[in-house]
């Protein structure tokens, strides 16, 4: 059980997604800029992340490695995080249009979000379980959801302050990101 | 011929991808702790997005419409397996430093953001030199990123020691945030000198990332 807690614990804080290994940076970049889009991207994130690390692991251990299919795993993890989209797109749609409201635009842009094929290959890399893969898949989309919210509340206070023109835009979010990012190194003294 | 050529300086300099249209920003930061990794990652992807291209523009009229994007994915996801196994097998040191980093190179957005923006309107010469372009832009942001972090964070130039090994290199430049921090800093010197990048334009609400290959689809998304 404590191994668990340690998995959410190391993708969420210490090797976190984006401050740290650098996945998900786009959407990092593009959606923070307003709060209530943050929340709501965190959230599919963190939906479509935990059911894609479940499935990939499945079908990794089930399907590709008792067909000494393992090379193929790039090719078959994208189209079922492709279709696993969709899926879940429609199941919202027709069972929970509150729910489908709130996600459902953010819910096609999770297919090139690097963070989900980057979560199903490291478990396969760290030859995770399932059990372990479902974690840190839910880790990993509680980290992003955390530094996206964080980054979402900087820019808010960004916007309303006198930043130097060459500075305006990308830049200053970057370094907002590179502040964030020292500050999660702290978190490196749990592990 | 000048058309072509038109294709190398728009890649290269007018649509850099990394400074202006901010595309493919994962690698970017992820790889360029070193000069010499941000060559490997850059080469790479040339090599992939090269090839996507011209397979993608030469099946411009074969593939339908509606399952284009799924058809680009199956493409690009088979090239980058070849290329990451080709880089396992021959340059070991470089598949290990670059890791997990390789078989994402599928979801950079250069690649699918070049099929849908240019690759699939265009004949395959275009295209391919299209490639070349992007992909030396790419490959160049990445090398010159990455060496301004080496050198600062390790006081090396592609591995030679530059700064006398007495004096303590900046180690944060070659952790995570020294990424953030080194491309804040170009993208200022490149805003202050006049170029302009398309980072405001990111569209909230349609992931930045793809927003040159999925705008449609957000279009869509968002009028009904």
């Amino acid at each position: 059980m404590s191994s668990l807690v340690m998995i959410i614990v190391g993708c969420a804080l210490i090797n976190n997604v984006v401050l740290n290994q650098f996945l998900g940076i786009c959407s990092f970049l593009g959606v923070s800029k307003q709060m209530k889009a943050s929340a709501s991207l965190g959230a599919a994130v963190i939906f479509v992340l935990t059911i894609a690390s479940a499935v990939a692991s499945l079908l990794y251990d089930f399907v590709l490695k008792p067909l000494d299919l393992d090379y193929m795993k790039t090719i078959v993890f994208i189209l079922v995080i492709a279709a696993l989209v969709q899926i879940v797109e429609m199941f919202l749609k027709k069972t929970s249009p509150a729910l489908y409201k709130a996600l459902g635009i953010y819910l096609p842009l999770i297919t090139t979000n690097c963070a989900v094929l980057g979560v199903a290959l490291t478990n396969v890399q760290d030859e995770y379980n399932f059990i372990e893969s479902v974690f840190a898949g839910f880790g990993t989309a509680v980290g992003y959801t955390i530094a996206i919210i964080l980054l979402a509340g900087v820019r808010a206070r960004i916007d309303e302050s006198a930043i130097p023109k060459p500075l305006r835009g990308a830049p200053v979010v970057l370094l907002s990101a590179a502040l964030m990012s020292i500050a999660f190194m702290g978190f490196g003294g749990l592990s | 011929m000048n058309r072509y050529l038109e294709r190398l300086y728009n890649g290269l300099v007018k649509e850099n991808p990394t400074f202006v249209l901010m595309l493919g920003m994962c690698p970017t930061l992820a790889v360029s702790t070193a000069a010499i990794n941000g060559i490997g990652m850059g080469i790479s992807t040339t090599a992939v997005l090269i090839l996507s291209n011209v397979i993608i523009s030469a099946l411009r009229k074969v593939i339908p419409d509606e399952v284009r994007l799924p058809s680009y994915i199956v493409i690009v996801a088979t090239l980058v397996t070849i290329t990451e196994l080709l880089i396992e097998a021959y340059l070991p040191a470089l598949y290990d430093a670059l890791g997990i980093y390789i078989p994402l190179i599928v979801v950079n957005c250069i690649i699918l953001g070049r099929a849908e923006a240019y690759a699939n309107k265009n004949p395959v010469g275009l295209a391919a030199f299209d490639g070349i372009g992007m992909g030396i832009g790419f490959t160049a942001a990445l090398t010159a990123v990455g060496l301004i972090r080496e050198f600062l964070g390790a006081g090396t130039a592609f591995g030679f020691q530059i700064i006398p090994k007495s004096v303590e290199p900046i180690g944060i430049f070659i952790k995570a945030p020294g990424a953030f921090l080194v491309l804040a800093f170009l993208i200022a010197v490149l805003n202050a000198a006049g170029v302009k990048n398309r980072g405001e334009q990111l569209v909230s609400g349609c992931d930045g990332c793809c927003a040159a290959c999925s705008k449609r689809d957000c279009g869509k998304e968002e009028a009904e």
